[in-house]
């Protein structure tokens, strides 16, 4: 999955204007240094962490949650660099 | 140009508890109304709230409205107007068994009634002993809240208009608010909301500091918005502090590190907690932490090649204890700090944490600003609650738990004033202006059109760092003055902010651009206010106000018993009486603030 510019530019957004200022730390940071490496898989699965709940994915970031599948895994690892 | 224009009974900015509670009173009246947000609803900040409500409602143990009254006025410095002090604490555990009803999952006692928790500064028997008045939901308090009162706003057919951007309050000629300007993020487009009745619940503005515990959207849209069309900022000088947020990221360290035998140490290792509080040491009050980290910051033996932060060191108690104990915190410092605190200590500052002025209101959630004399003179069709107002309640500074009650109060009373007022008016809207749109036209023109300008993350950046090193924790009379002037610089710089971005749809650089030029409203008022304001009460303390016989802690009485109001126009400053005249009772007459 490649997102388009628009959708790009929206997720950005999403991702800047958080409930918790631990996950807008986390995934403004993300975005700038690794977004660009994701495939199209792990973009999928980003876009569905950033449409959690914030109390949820920063559960999942630190660990107090457990991932849903190995893929989530794989990108949560990712976050929490 | 074209400017759509939506027609409403009731216009909200913002969707977070405040804004809300008070959608959920308009609607269910049969009005129609909007509520416009920058996110998701349920993603708005008071979904960070986890300590609690706090309501006298004597489940655990005998409590009176009245004893909260009294630990609101002393917690506020007596710098809270003691009516609607006495408002807000009557009206506590009615919007509590209320958000009960509309199905927020409080915790409970085993005979079913609502659990509560003991929390800083709430005491029984006007001020004796720590009283139980805090209501939770688990650790989700704020997160529940807003989910309870989305639900019923959706069944109360609320018009949501999520990932809208507010811009400008519309005034007519008269001065009254017609609505305002905002930006669907989606287009980019400008539309009009034409309402009989605007109420904004726009929260705080915490992100003017370099360290806030607020998440990146608390950028004082509110604040802004209001300043530019001429309506004061009330006490801006009063902002709550934390001692150990993580330095450069904010984000809290709680109490319990320090509980669990964690030291704070300057640039040279020093355990400087020793010369300020020899025998409380590390665990002194938190404003006494707060001040001393600031001294040390200030006199040189600061950490890091800014020499701007102090460490926190665990690096003496067992993994095995800070594996067990700490754990949520060692995660925060290697995500945050970039540091295991096992082998490494934490940087930490004063962190901002709370915003205690705001735009002017009565109790009943009318803006209320100075004209011929009386103090108090309602704008006609503007209200606000939440963080962005001040009622005031919170005086000086807040006590914990507070603030989700006041929004849920002031929510409940702007939502019923502004029904009673609507009813009252004639059936059509007053007439918009013509140039209703002109002034958001002309901001984002200028953005568009700048060229050789300044970087917004740059700019934001020096506001940021002049505020932390010149309004921070503790003040110093040299810096505020230096702070002054230097801010002012920084807003010219704001005038001149470039975006190499001009897409239309979803443009963050935009936004942010624009939100800026709302932290900058505050971030003035911010200074000016805490230069103007020569004596010590509450979160704002002062080198130069210091603790005498005649005025205690710095406090003065005599001079300063009064609140500060900031016009835009001008930098300049004006003073309204406190209201020391509760509604029903007597007094809580002045006294020194200990505990
Ligand atoms: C970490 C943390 C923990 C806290 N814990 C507690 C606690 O336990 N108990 C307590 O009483 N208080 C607590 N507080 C304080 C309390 O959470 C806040 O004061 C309160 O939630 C603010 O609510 P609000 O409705 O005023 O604003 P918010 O919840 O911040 O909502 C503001 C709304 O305005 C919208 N908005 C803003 N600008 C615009 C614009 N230009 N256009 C459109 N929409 C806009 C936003 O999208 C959002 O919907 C805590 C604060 C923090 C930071």
């Amino acid at each position: 999955m490649s997102l388009t510019q628009e959708e790009l530019n929206r997720l950005r957004w999403r991702c800047v204007r958080r409930g918790l200022l631990e996950v807008d730390i986390t995934l403004e940071k993300f975005l700038d240094e690794k977004f660009s490496s994701l495939n199209d898989e792990q973009v999928q699965v980003f876009v569905e962490l950033a449409d959690m709940d914030d109390h949820e994915l920063w559960g999942l970031i630190n660990g107090t949650l457990e991932p849903a599948t190995p893929q989530e895994a794989e990108v949560l690892a990712m976050l929490r660099k | 140009m074209n400017i759509p224009v939506h027609k409403y009974d009731a216009v909200i900015v913002g969707a977070g508890g405040a804004g809300l509670r008070a959608a959920i009173q308009l609607s269910e009246a049969g009005l129609k109304t909007a509520v416009l947000s920058k996110v998701f609803p349920t993603r708005s900040h008071t979904v960070a709230a986890q300590g609690g409500v706090a309501a006298s409602l004597g489940n655990s143990e005998e409590d009176h409205w009245h004893w909260h009254m009294y630990d609101t006025v002393k917690g506020s410095d007596w710098l809270g107007d003691q009516d609607a002090i006495e408002f807000m604490c009557r009206k506590a555990n009615e919007v509590v068994v209320e958000l009960e009803h509309y199905g927020m999952p409080f915790d409970r006692l085993d005979n079913g009634k609502i659990y509560q928790r003991p929390f800083g500064g709430h005491m029984s028997n006007f001020g004796e002993r720590p009283v139980r008045r805090s209501c939770a939901a688990a650790d989700r308090t704020g997160h529940a809240m807003l989910h309870a009162m989305y639900q019923r706003n959706v069944k109360a057919n609320t018009q949501f208009f999520v990932e809208w951007m507010a811009l400008d309050l519309i005034r007519d000629v008269d001065g009254t608010v017609l609505g305002v300007t905002a930006m669907e993020m989606e287009t980019g487009e400008i539309h009009i909301f034409h309402a009989k009745a605007t109420l904004f619940a726009t929260g705080g503005a915490g992100r003017i500091f370099h360290s806030s515990t607020n998440a990146f959207i608390n950028t004082g849209d509110g604040l802004g918005m209001a300043a530019r069309a001429g309506i004061p900022l009330e006490d801006m000088e009063f902002w709550q502090f934390h001692p150990t947020g993580v330095a450069g990221a904010g984000v809290l360290i709680t109490e319990g590190v320090r509980g669990e035998g964690g030291i704070l140490r300057n640039s040279s290792g020093e355990r400087f907690m020793e010369r300020y509080a020899p025998n409380a040491k590390d665990l002194a009050s938190r404003d006494v932490v707060s001040r001393a980290m600031a001294t040390e910051i200030k006199e040189g033996r600061g950490c890091g090649p800014n020499k701007d932060y102090v460490l926190l060191d665990i690096t003496h108690l067992e993994p095995a204890t800070i594996m067990k104990r700490l754990p949520g915190i060692r995660e925060i410092a290697i995500q945050f700090a970039g540091v295991d605190p096992i082998k490494t200590p934490i940087p930490v500052v004063p962190t901002c944490h709370y915003q205690m002025g705001g735009i002017p209101t009565n109790y009943s959630g009318r803006v209320v600003i100075p004209q011929g004399g009386d103090y108090n003179v309602p704008v006609m069709g503007f209200y606000a609650a939440g963080e962005c107002a001040c009622a005031s309640v919170h005086g000086a500074n807040r006590l914990g738990t507070n603030s989700l009650l006041d929004l849920l109060v002031f929510g409940k009373s702007s939502g019923e004033t502004m029904v009673d007022d609507i009813k009252a008016m004639p059936a059509s809207h007053r007439e918009l202006p013509k140039d209703a749109a002109d002034l958001s036209l002309a901001r984002i023109a200028r953005l568009d059109g700048q060229k050789s300008g300044e970087n917004v993350h740059e700019v934001r950046l020096a506001m940021q760092r002049t505020m932390q090193g010149h309004a921070g924790v503790f003040r110093f009379k040299n810096l505020l003055a230096e702070g002054v002037e230097m801010i002012s610089q920084v807003e010219e710089r704001v005038k001149r902010t470039e975006i190499k971005d001009k897409s239309q749809v979803w443009n963050t650089a935009r936004t942010e651009a624009l939100e800026l030029e709302n932290l900058i409203e505050v971030a003035k008022a911010t200074m000016v206010s805490a230069n103007g304001r020569t004596e010590s009460r509450g979160a704002h303390v002062r080198d130069d106000a210091v603790d005498t016989p005649e005025h205690p802690d710095g406090r003065n009485d005599q001079e300063w018993l009064k609140h500060t109001l900031w016009f835009r126009d001008g930098n300049r400053l004006d003073y309204k009486p406190v209201n020391m005249k509760p509604l029903t009772v007597e007094t809580i007459a002045l006294k020194k603030r200990a505990y």
